[in-house]
């Protein structure tokens, strides 16, 4: 199946009017020795097999539907409203490019105004674009804008240990050609394994300070209280820098914004935010600022405006920038957005309305702390979390965290925790857990079970597992 | 026809969702920590069903018509492509599970790698980068850790051509490099003099589109890598006009270094409104060990492995041929992620747009090597038919055989005080979308056109009158381009307005 609608006829025909007699000969500028190359892949399949196949491939993972999950750390499964999916898989929405014509672009135009408005309402902002490509990215993007408001003089980025390893990660991979340093996230400075030590991360400030970013619930799930927080603000500010925030969307929803303790900008992954987890990408990152800063925001930005006959419209705005005019200038290279993303974070916004993402953040945070204090009753188990955290806790296991897994999932059909010795040495043995209002009471104190089963089994049944669901 | 914000059909006490009940134990929330007031909309299910609906009547896509807009790849998004990434195996698992638990997900990459390394004949590719530009960074990335790698520092500029992408100059300076624009000649080319004047020892690498934004494939390809090589700089393929050139030439062949892919432009995955797209990199042996990852690899593969010479893939795609063996089953249990020994880095979050590369992959498997070939040959078959069509009414500055698109120059010279802009706008009474317009830059009012290979002779035809039609009406009755479009939800908006004082959200009305 190739999806191209001509007949030889026709072919022939469009050759006649172009004016020569094969279609090879539209090609004669590509080098002959080079032109026509072989190319191996496999023989095409009808839509029939194709399908057959992918849904063979599928089956042979674990998945969410099938298994039980408390993994987060990052990527989150929360339920989707099916409404969500039905209004991105309209057509007029995904077949569409960003919209350069408003004229004929208004859907996508409108989603994304209200997208921005609904992240601003969320995050305590004025300020929002359409979104970049992800969290990580948008922290990315974040310190880009901060070295930006700096006019380039300041050079110095500080990152809480506690921000996901892969966002710091990504923030170094983008800077590394921009003569920046990044600082503060030596996994040494948490105080008891993960508690952010805040007054270390203060003493870094100074007059070559561009950013200082946290995250809050961060990475372990823990939280800052807003006075704790206001106060380091008052500190970045002090020293003339921006402070930034990354938040979980979800927690949003119960707990204070950022805007309320003094960030300047705010950025999270939108995963949460009606997106399928889809084994990591396609996500959105969301990203908001003061007002003041709205003319150095990268990537797409829709503003309201009028039509010839005064009618509301919404454009494409403060855009001549990475593409057009003095592009070599511009600070980023962004030039998309996640639209469908976005779009499905909106439309999830809207269906769940302020009581309904209140609710998902309330039973996340009650089901998340039932799990933890049953997890932290069984022997052996310790929970290294303290109060206050949001739907995330740390636990030390009795054994390896990747054995421990691997005997949930293969015996009880569980998806078990993040095994944060992958990245924090440290913590070896301890695991991340997460968990939403997807995981009933039943299914966490299954979990528990299993848990409470492992600690002797795994070592009494060498060769004979038979503990099973 | 305008719709109301969601906002403004908010209702107090309306919740569109329903959720279960908490059937657990309530714990306290912290003191001090609960926000007072979260002013998102309140509307039901029905009232997002249409809202939404309506918004979405007020869209042109690419399922409502014809959408010429070059450098964009407007072609048609299969709908095979959307079921398969729905599938719920795919689709509801997460990127930290043990790699064994996701076998299939591991071999639909692995396999997209070995297909586009094939396609371009390069040795490794990242499927990482989210989009486009993306690709592009990560790719000058690749290019400078190379250059430090050889503890080559001296090298500050990279070369780009004024018929390149409009992103590549910002990439560029995001990794710390000037940005040097070489010219082109009359035909369209790279300037060879001007090129050669430049290259020296301070040169990082040329960033080449070919085709380029002209559409035409640079004559002299051969010999600009050759004066790229020689000065010790690398060359990098905008791949965003890979749909002319699937089958018909291999990237890595002519030269490039480092190259990325749109799976949103060649590979027919949706454009979403902006995204989300996936911009894969594709690089020969001697930069395999700086891409992005992770990547995966087979599990037997030692430490470091990224990919080998592109005849591997030979056999690979051999032993895949028709349907799974047992054999199959065993082989897929054996790969896993991993970061090449020297990366940047990563580039985002976990592997990539997972769900965008479920989308090409089908792609590829459903039109195989000859289908890609074919689609290719009838991109450019169609642009050169459809510039035919019109040449003799509009300007046409290049006048040579083109790839998969072409550049007009702007309405015909004697349809006074008419611009681009107007013809573009009138378009959209005929039931068009628009060409790109005023891109690239070196061309004076630009019309950019790329019809892509799923449309018909009739749709060409259709299209082709259209033009020709509005081209007389400039000339007769300028004003009913100036005032286009008339049947659009909106006429032409005040942008001016927009960027002087921006309004970026909605805010309640005043309550005075």
């Amino acid at each position: 199946m190739t999806y191209v609608p001509h007949s030889q006829a026709e072919r022939q025909a469009m050759l006649a009017a172009i004016g020569v007699d094969r279609v090879e000969d539209l090609f004669a500028d590509v080098p002959e020795a080079l032109r026509f190359p072989k190319v191996s892949l496999p023989e095409p399949l009808s839509e029939l097999e194709i399908l057959q196949e992918l849904q063979w491939m599928s089956e042979s993972n674990a998945d969410l539907d099938h298994y039980a999950c408390f993994l987060g750390a990052g990527a989150y499964n929360h339920y989707v409203p099916s409404v969500v999916d039905h209004v991105i898989s309209r057509s007029e929405f995904y077949t569409a490019y960003t919209p350069y014509q408003p004229e004929v672009s208004q859907g996508t135009l409108q989603t994304i105004f209200e997208y921005q408005s609904m992240i601003c309402a969320l995050t305590g902002m004025e300020a929002a674009n359409a979104s970049h490509y992800d969290g990580a990215t948008s922290m990315a993007e974040a310190v880009l804008m901060a070295v930006a408001v700096s006019r380039g003089r300041r050079h110095k980025v500080i990152l809480s240990p506690t921000i996901h390893p892969e966002y710091r990660e990504t923030v170094r991979t983008y800077t590394q050609g921009m003569g920046l340093t990044v600082v503060g996230d030596d996994p040494g400075k948490l105080r008891e394994g993960i508690d952010l030590d805040l007054e270390a991360l203060k003493a870094l400030l100074d007059s070559d300070t561009a950013c200082l970013i946290v995250q809050n619930p961060d990475f372990f799930g823990q939280m800052e209280s807003p006075a704790v927080l206001q106060e380091l603000a008052d500190a970045v500010h002090e020293a003339g820098a921006m402070f930034v925030v990354s938040a979980d969307p979800i927690s949003l929803g119960l707990f204070t914004p950022p805007g309320d303790y003094g960030a300047d900008i705010v950025v999270g992954e939108g995963q949460p935010l009606g997106n399928a987890i889809s084994f990591g990408g396609p996500y959105l990152g969301y990203f908001a600022c003061k007002d003041q800063f709205k003319r150095k925001i990268a990537g797409r930005l829709v503003g309201e405006t009028v039509d010839t006959h005064g009618r509301r419209g919404f454009v494409l705005t403060l855009v001549a920038r990475e593409q057009h005019i003095r592009r070599e200038k511009a600070t980023s290279n962004i030039c998309s957005n996640q639209a469908l993303c976005a779009l499905a974070a909106g439309v999830y916004l809207a269906t769940l309305g302020k009581r309904g993402l209140r609710t998902v953040a309330e039973l996340c945070y009650h089901k998340a702390h039932y799990a933890a204090s049953q997890i932290a009753a069984l022997e052996g188990y310790e929970l290294v979390s303290k109060e206050p955290f949001f739907k995330e806790f740390v636990v030390r296991f009795p054994r390896p965290v990747s054995e421990l897994n691997s005997y949930l999932l293969d015996e009880w059909g569980i998806i078990g925790g993040y095994d944060l010795g992958r990245v924090y040495p440290h913590l070896a043995g301890c695991a991340l857990l997460c968990v939403t209002e997807m995981n009933s009471k039943g299914e966490i104190d299954y979990l528990v079970e299993a848990l409470a089963t492992a600690n002797f089994q795994i070592e009494g049944s060498a060769g004979s597992r038979e503990v099973g669901s | 026809m305008t719709e109301p914000l969601i906002f403004e059909i908010s209702s107090p006490g309306r919740c569109g969702a329903s959720l279960p009940a908490c059937d657990v134990p309530r714990t306290p929330l912290p003191a001090g920590m609960v926000r007072d007031d979260l002013p998102l909309p309140e509307v039901s299910e029905v009232d997002v069903i249409r809202h939404y609906v309506r918004l979405s009547q007020l869209n042109y896509g690419v399922d409502k018509g014809f959408y010429p807009l070059g450098s964009c790849t407007m072609k048609y998004n299969p709908k095979v492509n959307e079921v398969a990434a729905r599938l719920p195996g795919f689709a509801r698992t997460h990127p930290y599970q043990d790699p064994d638990s996701v076998q299939g997900n591991l071999t639909l990459m692995f396999e997209l790698q070995e297909y586009l390394k094939e396609l371009s004949g390069f040795a490794a590719v990242s499927l990482q980068p989210a989009a486009g530009a993306h690709g592009e960074l990560t790719g000058v990335l690749i290019i400078r850790a190379y250059h430090q790698s050889r503890g080559d520092s001296k090298r500050t500029k990279m070369l780009i051509p004024d018929s390149a992408h409009g992103t590549n100059p910002a990439s560029t300076s995001m990794c710390g490099y000037t940005t040097v624009e070489i010219k082109s000649d009359a035909r369209g080319n790279v300037d060879l003099e001007d090129l050669r004047a430049h290259c020296d020892d301070t040169v990082a690498g040329l960033m080449l589109t070919n085709p380029n934004t002209l559409g035409l494939f640079d004559e002299h390809v051969l010999e600009i890598a050759d004066l790229v090589h020689s000065c010790g700089g690398l060359l990098y393929g905008d791949g965003a006009n890979f749909n002319a050139l699937m089958g018909i030439a291999k990237p890595a062949q002519l030269g490039f270094d480092v190259m990325h892919f749109n799976l949103h432009k060649t590979f027919s995955t949706p454009h979403g409104g902006g995204g989300p797209g996936s911009g894969p990199v594709g690089v020969s042996q001697r930069l395999a060990q700086f891409l992005p990852g992770p990547i995966v690899v087979p599990a037997m593969a030692e430490d470091g492995w990224v990919g080998g010479p592109a005849e591997h893939a030979d056999e690979h795609a051999e032993e895949h041929t028709g349907k799974h063996t047992e054999e199959h089953t065993e082989e897929c249990h054996a790969l896993r992620l991993a970061m090449p020994k020297h990366s940047i880095g990563r580039v985002k979050s976990f592997y990539g747009n997972f769900g965008v590369l479920i989308k090409a992959y089908t792609y590829i498997r459903m039109l195989g090597a000859e289908g890609l070939r074919q689609a290719s040959q009838d991109a450019v078959l169609n642009a050169n038919y459809l510039m035919h069509r019109l040449k003799d009414v509009y300007p046409l500055p290049y006048d040579r055989t083109c790839m998969h698109e072409f550049v007009l120059g702007g309405p015909p010279p004697e349809a006074e005080g008419v611009h681009t802009m107007d013809v573009a706008k009138r378009l959209m009474d005929y039931g068009f979308h628009p060409p790109t317009v005023y891109f690239p830059l070196i061309v004076h009012e630009a019309i950019m056109i790329e019809p892509t290979e799923t449309e018909s002779k009739a749709t060409l035809d259709a299209f082709a009158e259209a033009m020709i039609k509005i081209a007389e009406e400039a000339v007769i009755d300028p004003d009913l381009l100036h005032s286009a479009p008339h049947v659009t939800p909106v006429t032409r908006l005040d942008e001016t307005r927009a960027a002087r004082r921006p309004r970026l959200r909605w805010v309640p009305p005043r309550q005075d």
